[in-house]
């Protein structure tokens, strides 16, 4: 009983999510309001992490099986795979390597003007 | 077939978790990064519907059960944050300025992208949040008007690249720091990238979890301002 009071926890979580995402004029998924609202309730005490902790990780540990159903959509999108195979390439393979470069890059340039990091310089 | 499958009520479950299950056997055995199991498990499932001549959107009823569980599973990605929240706090400043050059990276590359290359505005919306978690990026995709499932390819083998590029790429640019470097995996390629974070060291594997969380969430705030860049 104590795993489906903690989704239950969640549920209601997500429900409140769905409720931002409808009342406020934003294009943000209603996921993303509930992932900040679980944050903000573990974090102010609302609820224990105990409260949610097996049940959360249960979630978050199927998630990849939790995608096949949608990902195997592609297979009606021949046509238009067929027009974006160009783009997806360069999104893909030039962009993340631009993405992970400049992240990794000014991460550790601010942590060594804060005067981190300079540890493991070199 | 097709009549017997749509009249039994389990097969969509059942066949989406032994398509996942082989995946996982065959990339454990490999030990390799592209036998990604939501990859391989994709692919049987497509493979299977094909070879029995059966409707995508038939599977797709019977393995909703899978889908409702998406919601609460992702705003269950709340608990990994909460329990790296000290890690967060010793280092917020380069840690927000790092993902916050990721994401702005990220999205204004893809809309340069689609306005050279003059995509229309849905294709373009399903390439802006390729480098944030599936369960993320997916949404943000459906939200703005994108095709999620096309996302959800993109997304994946976004996570591929990063996992096979990271350490190579690390050493090129000279990012030594365990720190800088998780940060720019998980901000990069999300899950499948911290993989790889986690097989480099402790510290760059949970500065990528972190960074996967947290570069969803700013992505998903940042990503409607760049779609009304878009024609």
């Amino acid at each position: 009983m104590k795993y489906i009071f903690q989704f239950c926890r969640i549920l209601l979580v997500c429900l409140l999510g769905e409720l931002l995402a409808h009342v406020l004029p934003l294009s943000v998924p209603a996921s993303v309001y509930g992932l900040v609202l679980l944050l903000a309730a573990l974090r102010l005490g609302i609820f224990k992490l105990e409260q949610v902790k097996e049940a959360g990780s249960f979630l978050t540990g199927i998630l990849p099986l939790l995608f096949i159903p949608a990902a195997a959509g592609v297979m009606d999108l021949w046509t238009e795979l067929e027009a974006m195979l160009l783009p997806c390439l360069i999104a893909v393979v030039p962009v993340t390597l631009l993405v992970m470069g400049v992240t990794g890059r000014v991460t550790q340039k601010t942590r060594r003007m804060l005067g981190k990091g300079a540890e493991r310089d070199g | 077939m097709a009549e017997f499958l749509s009249s039994s009520a389990v097969w969509g479950v059942t066949l989406t978790i032994g398509a996942f299950a082989l995946g996982t056997l065959i990339n454990r055995k490999t030990g390799k990064a592209w036998c990604n199991p939501l990859l391989l498990g994709s692919l049987f499932v497509i493979l299977l519907l094909s070879l029995l001549d059966v409707p995508y959107p038939e599977y797709k009823a019977s393995a909703s059960p899978l889908s409702y569980l998406l919601l609460p599973a992702t705003v269950s990605l709340a608990i990994p944050l909460y329990e790296k929240w000290e890690l967060l706090k010793s280092n917020l400043i380069a840690i927000l300025v790092g993902i916050l050059s990721g994401v702005l990276t990220s999205l204004g590359s893809v809309t340069m992208l689609a306005l050279l290359l003059q995509l229309d505005a849905a294709q373009a919306v399903t390439l802006l949040p390729k480098s944030v978690t599936t369960a993320i990026g997916m949404d943000i995709a459906d939200t703005l008007g994108g095709i999620p499932s096309l996302a959800g390819a993109v997304i994946i083998l976004t996570g591929i690249t990063g996992n096979l590029t990271a350490q190579w790429l690390c050493r090129v640019l000279n990012i030594t720091d365990p720190l800088a470097r998780g940060i720019g995996i998980g901000t990069a390629s999300h899950a499948i990238g911290t993989a790889k974070a986690l097989e480099l060291g402790e510290v760059e594997g949970a500065m990528s979890s972190l960074a996967v969380a947290l570069a969803g969430v700013i992505t998903a705030f940042l990503a409607p301002v760049f779609a009304n860049l878009l024609p």
